[in-house]
């Protein structure tokens, strides 16, 4: 073993050159990986971040609505009725449409989801700063960490929300009651309003009168025991007419697009450890066969196939440990450059699974050499053929 | 005195076609420690299958190699590489050294792979390299040495474990006159002193001068055993040659 980390590791030091640069191309693969795990987890957290941290355990939409939240309406009777229900706790509307808000003359618009949600109601996203929304129909908003650091607003400040009406744009004014951690949607970041208030701001294609008790998109549904999700979702369907229930993992993955673009980014990934694998097999194969002559020597003074192998090993792993070094530290550092809107989240289960996935492609990659150089015969060092 | 070396009527067959090839056919010779020999002869007479068979890399169709009193027949693949590596030394024709290893630690990979690593294989390594004149090349590495150095440093090698024989295949190819005649008189030199028993391989039959006899192979056999001293003319025509006397011939009788 000694005797292999010796030739393995002079090898690696007097040819530096060729394995650092071979090192930076498994860098370049890492940096590749990783941008695309985290662009994965970006845009699937940018979609799902709401529903998957909303403060229910059921959302019910509109039966016909194909779990679409945008073709969902779902009227007050119906919230009436589901809150009815025996082991239902509580209730909230909850409504999502565009909205942008004006960043001042020399910067474009930010856009937003604008989600109107009831006071107190399940939907409505716990503060860390501030408080909550207190009146349905105030001119209240709660915005999410991304829009406060986006905005630089702060508690008590003026947010102005510029939505269509008609064929013209309309400013609100609203007042920031509270700053939520980050409840992105429809990779937008979120603004919170009363549902009011949100009835009576969000897009039209013409004017409509304001209701009291407007329709919203779904209902988030609060279960008093959150271990019956399944029973107590076919109990509210078959209570409560023209309404279909989910929990919330199928909520978002029901979202229009989400599975498809999550198995996208998941075959690019894919393809990119491919690419690695094929590289790095390809680098020690193309070394191994160059290597040959030496090999047969090596084998002919009596070094045993064991050594070869375990020093190919060990180059495959310290080349590939060094690449995934390299390319980790220059994805962190890209990282930190990033401005806050761009889709890109570095989480923790996703970075080591990618990571993992990159030191194994060495291994796996240079399989086919440490093959070859077992095979090679020591009367190679005599010129003599098998 | 224990023979360092017994060849008894050795065969090497390769299958061709339908039929075989004999590269060497019954061959027999012995070799004495403190014996230098040359094993010459022409392109295709089995001088390399013979080398192979003796460094136990080949296994022969049948006949016995023995060596320091071992059967080389009776070892698995994984005893002869071991035997090979305390038992015998080798140069090669080229490919010699170990390019990412300095002079000295290519002479060193053999005490590490038998576990010979400490101060005494170590002062042993650095005293054959300056036996060899390499005091000022020992951390050089094999690109930045003379062809006649690499051999130099392959001889070193071949030596540090001390082994029963020492195979020499063509180590003057690669090198001038000068230089060839140095690195085979240092050769032999050092077998005699050490008391190893060395083969070479060569074609050059100038370098036969230093050997204490010289096997020449013709169409597999041994076609003749004779001493740099007798007359060598036969070795370019065999047609020309005089039968040596039995007791010049070590064990076995040629088959001429």
């Amino acid at each position: 073993m000694s005797t292999a980390i010796h030739l393995a590791l002079k090898e690696i030091w007097r040819n530096r050159g060729r394995f650092l640069l071979f090192s930076m191309v498994v860098a370049l693969i890492t940096v590749l990986v990783l941008f695309i795990a985290a662009l994965g987890e970006g845009l699937g957290s940018g979609n799902r971040e709401y529903i998957e941290k909303l403060n229910a355990d059921l959302i019910a939409y509109q039966d016909t609505a194909r779990l679409s939240i945008a073709a969902s309406r779902v009227d007050c009777t119906t919230r009436r009725a589901i809150r009815a229900v025996e082991g239902v706790s509580d209730v909230g509307p909850i409504g999502f449409s565009s909205a942008s808000i004006p960043m001042g003359d020399r910067a474009e618009p930010q856009d937003v989801t604008l989600i109107g949600v009831e006071p107190g109601k399940p939907g409505e996203p716990p503060v860390v700063r501030g408080d909550g929304l207190l009146r349905s129909s105030a001119d209240e908003v709660i915005i999410d960490r991304t829009v406060a650091l986006m905005t630089r607003l702060r508690v008590g400040d003026p947010l102005v929300i510029r939505t269509t009406q008609g064929n013209e744009y309309e400013f609100y004014t609203l007042q920031v009651v509270g700053i939520t951690d980050s409840r992105k949607y429809s990779i937008r970041p979120s603004v919170f309003v009363p549902i009011v208030t949100w009835d009576k701001i969000r897009p039209k294609a013409t004017a409509e009168p304001g209701e009291d008790d407007p329709a919203c998109n779904v209902i988030a549904v609060q279960l008093a025991d959150p271990a019956q999700i399944d029973p107590m979702r076919q109990l509210l369907q078959a209570r409560v007419s023209r309404i279909e229930a989910v929990d919330r993992q199928t909520a978002y993955e029901s979202t229009p697009g989400y599975t498809e673009q999550q198995s996208t980014l998941a075959t690019q990934n894919a393809f990119a450890i491919l690419i690695g694998v094929l590289v790095i097999g390809g680098f020690f194969q193309i070394q191994t066969l160059q290597k040959v002559p030496q090999i047969g020597m090596l084998k002919a003074i009596g070094t045993p196939n064991s050594t070869v192998a375990v020093a190919a090993i060990i180059q495959i792993i310290a080349v590939t440990l060094v690449g995934i070094a390299i390319g980790g530290l220059a994805t962190w550092g890209l990282a930190l450059g990033l401005p806050p809107n761009i889709p890109i989240v570095f989480e923790l289960r996703s970075g080591v699974t990618a990571l993992v996935s990159l030191l194994l492609t060495g291994p796996i990659g240079g399989l086919v050499s440490i093959r070859y150089s077992l095979r090679v015969e020591p009367l190679t060092a005599l010129g003599l053929g098998s | 005195m224990t023979t360092a070396l017994e060849a008894r009527l050795v065969v090497k067959e390769y299958p061709v076609g339908t039929g075989t090839v004999t590269a060497v056919d019954e061959a027999s010779f012995s070799l004495q420690p403190g014996e230098f020999v040359a094993l010459v002869g022409p392109s295709g007479s089995g001088k390399t299958t013979m080398l192979a068979i003796l460094a136990a890399l080949l296994t022969p169709t049948s006949g016995n190699i023995i060596i320091d009193g071992q059967e080389l027949s009776q070892m698995s693949q994984k005893e002869r590489t071991r035997f090979r590596r305390r038992k015998i030394g080798f140069t090669f024709q080229r490919n010699n050294l170990v390019s990412y290893l300095t002079a000295l630690e290519n002479v060193e990979l053999l005490l590490r792979l038998n576990g010979e690593f400490n101060a005494a294989g170590k002062k042993r390594a650095r005293d054959l390299l300056l036996l060899l004149g390499m005091e000022e090349r020992m951390n050089s590495l094999p690109r930045q040495l003379s062809g006649g150095q690499q051999q130099r440093v392959a001889i070193a090698r071949s030596l540090i474990n001390q082994p029963t024989l020492v195979l020499a295949d063509e180590p003057t190819a690669s090198l001038d006159t000068e230089r060839a005649f140095q690195v085979v008189e240092t050769l032999a030199a050092l077998v005699h002193k050490q008391n190893r028993a060395g083969i070479m391989v060569t074609h050059d039959l100038r370098m036969v001068e230093f050997a204490d006899r010289i096997i020449h192979m013709l169409d597999g056999r041994v076609e003749r055993i004779i001493t740099p001293q007798d007359d060598l003319s036969c070795l370019a025509d065999p047609g020309e040659c005089r039968l040596i006397p039995d007791d010049v011939l070590g064990f076995g009788q040629p088959d001429v």
